[in-house]
């Protein structure tokens, strides 16, 4: 095995095609997206040269600065919703549930095999003042509250997002964090318990810095999905009421398809691209720490 | 030498395995072109597809109609093929196929800009001289001809496959039942609204998901207030809409909006729960265009009755400069053809036979009226449709709608701001600016 990986050759046959199919569907598009970036126009018109236009556009345009607080207000909530009812659902499952914990897994997981579409829609209808009231509204005006119409204002329709993406995910991190605690070793944790750490001392001084790396890439999955979310919004709010919740993605799709301004949609994916990047590289950065000597 | 033929014969094999590669991947991004070769002049197509907004059944109900009867055979020839797709993502998919060079024979588009790059870029038929080549031009309302004119740039860039004006429908009976008289000015439609919500009856029914039904009412309040000419105007940057008469009609609206005359959850309602919740009396009036006649001429939808609905101008604002007889009007989404297949012979035969049959098949199985003349008498379905019919006939001038000379950033920021700014989540300056900013920096 060490001959065939310390052949050049075999390496290159070996990585060729996949790093053939990656540079196609991924790398070209994206240096692609960026030379459309300092155009303007569309398929329809044809493309002209338009410098640092779209970039100078993008510093001052009120619509991409409210997408951008919007993605990274919905990015940050999110994610440490889904992060952290997932970590705590999994240890609900190795600590509690043990090995009765296979059908509560499955059924709390069961919402990430669903449509985001349909989840949408299904909160839509949950949540709807009109034409009828749904359960939600109809529990509030049982218990004498007023009904509320949650997709008006861009409060209450933010909190129907976050509800509904972190119960959507929440069984996908709960499975993957379940994974990283199953491996923590059984010894060290009695030979803790027998000196005294119990509860949240245990979880705090044990299992947390034992199951970081798998925490840290919980977020690090968690955080670039949120930050480029797009589906759930569509079906739910459709970036409203007005443009309250439109992410960069839906900004950047309605520019480019839409309006007809490849160029300053493209600029925006830029933009995205290097939000992306910067938040990996902090998480990164971050979770050097060994948190064993905090 | 044995080992260098062999290391040659792989290099060899490895290449043209690669160049294998690359081909398949190529012809997989590729796009089907829709059943005919790429490019200008008269390809030939092998149906005569139709891509159709999702919730626009007529003009594909009529096509197919014609397609059995009238028109079975240039069917025969060329089979009518229709494809749907969602009115709110119409204006990409256009878009993305004619960069692919696949637009379909016959589409509809709801972006009038879009329509004018498409004919500037050739991929758009003008069809004034193509329909005076196959001698159906005199098949065309001239009323409907000037219609489309005006929104493309001058010319016949679409089929007017239906010629609508638009009104309030109100309902007979809670008028009668309010002691209520049509109101003619705007203050007696907001004073009508003022008794109705007083007596528990949700005064309009509106769609704020669609947007557009509100934006509708202050477009008409702009053109009964400023004149005909006040959107004009704006598009050709004499006027802002930021300027303060324009506010005061977003203004107006906002306050029908703060009364909660839409009755409740405004935003979340759809197209046809706002058609519904007139159409089964549970609010008094509905600002629509004279398309919604099939759907009052049905019995299924109707509970209220035909006979018990009413149709009413956009009132007359006091003082204004404007005139309650200019009815708004519009063509419906208009059907395109793509150039790429007009002067194909069977592409041609269609087209003709639709010029010549398209209105008296859309009155008679639809009870919708077209841009097309209608050869063959056909008796009014009900009352409110001899009225529309009347009404139509006896105009004199019209106006267009708010949204219709903007381009697609303003037009989508103007129908999404329309529920927060009746919802009182925006205020009216707020939705002027964004809307003026969209047409600026669209433009």
């Amino acid at each position: 095995m060490h001959r065939v990986l310390g052949d050049r050759r075999a390496i290159a046959i070996l990585l060729g095609p996949a790093l053939l199919v990656y540079s196609l569907i991924m790398l070209v598009p994206m240096f692609w997206s960026v030379g459309y970036s300092f155009t303007k126009g569309n398929t329809i018109e044809g493309f002209t040269w338009h410098g640092f236009g779209n970039f100078s556009h993008l510093w001052s345009d009120p619509n991409a600065h409210q997408a951008l607080w919007f993605t990274l207000k919905y990015a940050v909530v999110v994610t440490v919703g889904q992060v952290a009812v997932g970590y705590l659902l999994a240890l609900l499952y190795v600590f509690f549930l043990r090995r009765a914990s296979a059908l509560i897994r499955t059924l709390v997981f069961f919402p990430m095999v669903l449509p985001t579409v349909a989840v949408g829609l299904l909160f839509k209808a949950l949540f709807q003042i009109a034409p009828q009231y749904g359960p939600i509204n109809q529990l509030l005006v049982d218990v004498g509250l007023h009904p509320i119409d949650w997709f008006s204002s861009t409060g209450t329709a933010f909190i129907v997002l976050v509800i509904m993406d972190v119960w959507r995910s929440m069984g996908f991190y709960a499975v993957l964090l379940y994974a990283g605690l199953v491996d923590v070793p059984d010894d060290i944790l009695e030979s803790a318990r027998l000196d005294g750490a119990s509860g949240l001392r245990l979880v705090r001084h044990i299992v947390l810095p034992l199951s970081f790396p798998v925490l840290m890439s919980s977020l690090i999955f968690s955080i670039n999905g949120t930050l480029k979310v797009f589906d759930s919004i569509l079906p739910l709010t459709n970036g409203g009421p007005g443009n309250s919740t439109t992410p960069l993605t839906v900004l950047m799709f309605n520019t480019a398809f839409d309006y007809g301004d490849y160029g300053y949609g493209s600029a925006i994916a830029l933009l995205l691209t290097v939000v992306c990047l910067l938040v990996t590289l902090v998480v990164f950065r971050v979770s050097r720490r060994d948190l064993t000597k905090g | 030498m044995i080992a260098t033929s062999t290391r040659s014969k792989r290099r060899l094999l490895g290449l043209s395995a690669s160049a294998a590669a690359l081909t398949l991947l190529a012809s997989a991004c590729g796009g089907t072109g829709g059943g005919a070769s790429s490019g200008g002049g008269s390809a030939a197509p092998s149906s005569f597809s139709f891509l159709s907004a999702t919730e626009n059944t007529v003009d594909r109900a009529v096509l197919t109609s014609l397609s059995k009867n009238e028109c079975a055979t240039e069917n025969k020839a060329l089979p009518l093929s229709v494809q749907t797709q969602p009115q709110a993502n119409l204006n990409e998919k256009v878009q993305l196929l004619a960069g692919q060079n696949a637009l379909p024979v016959t589409f509809h588009e709801d972006t009038p800009t879009t329509v004018v790059q498409l004919a500037q870029s050739g991929k758009v038929e003008n069809l004034e001289p193509l329909l005076q080549k196959l001698g159906v031009e005199d098949q065309l309302l001239p009323s409907a001809v000037s219609t489309v004119k005006e929104l493309y740039n001058g010319q016949l860039d679409a089929l007017p496959a239906e010629y609508n004006i638009e009104g309030i429908f109100y309902n007979k009976q809670i008028f009668a039942a309010h002691g209520l008289s049509v109101p003619s000015t705007w203050d007696e439609l907001v004073a009508d609204a003022a008794k109705l919500q007083t007596a528990g009856v949700q005064p309009f029914s509106a769609s704020g998901q669609q947007g557009w039904p509100i934006t509708r009412l202050i477009g008409d309040y702009i053109f009964r207030d400023l004149g005909p000419n006040a959107m004009k105007d704006v598009a050709d940057g004499k006027a802002k809409l930021t300027d303060p008469a324009y506010v005061a009609a977003a203004q107006k609206v906002a306050d029908l909006g703060k009364a909660g005359y839409f009755g409740k959850g405004v935003g979340s309602i759809d197209y046809n729960t706002a058609l519904n919740t007139f159409l089964t009396g549970k609010a008094a009036m509905l600002y629509m265009g004279s398309w919604a006649l099939s759907n009052i001429g049905d019995p299924k939808q109707d509970s209220v009755g035909a006979a018990n609905i009413g149709f009413m101008p956009f009132p007359a604002v006091a003082g204004g400069q404007g005139s309650i007889d200019q009815y708004p009007s519009n063509i419906g989404l208009g059907i395109v053809v793509s150039s790429q297949y007009a002067n194909n012979t069977e592409v041609d035969d269609w087209l003709s036979c639709v010029a010549k049959n398209y209105g008296t098949d859309s009155l008679k199985g639809q009870s919708t009226i077209s841009g097309f003349k209608v050869n063959t008498p056909v008796p009014a379905a009900n009352a409110v449709t001899t009225q529309v019919q009347t009404t139509m006939s006896t105009a004199t001038s019209s106006v267009l709608w708010f949204e219709a000379l903007f381009n697609a950033q303003a037009t989508t920021t103007s129908q999404q701001d329309a529920a927060p700014l009746v919802s009182g989540s925006m205020s009216a300056q707020q939705f002027m600016s964004a809307v003026q900013n969209a047409l600026t920096s669209g433009s």
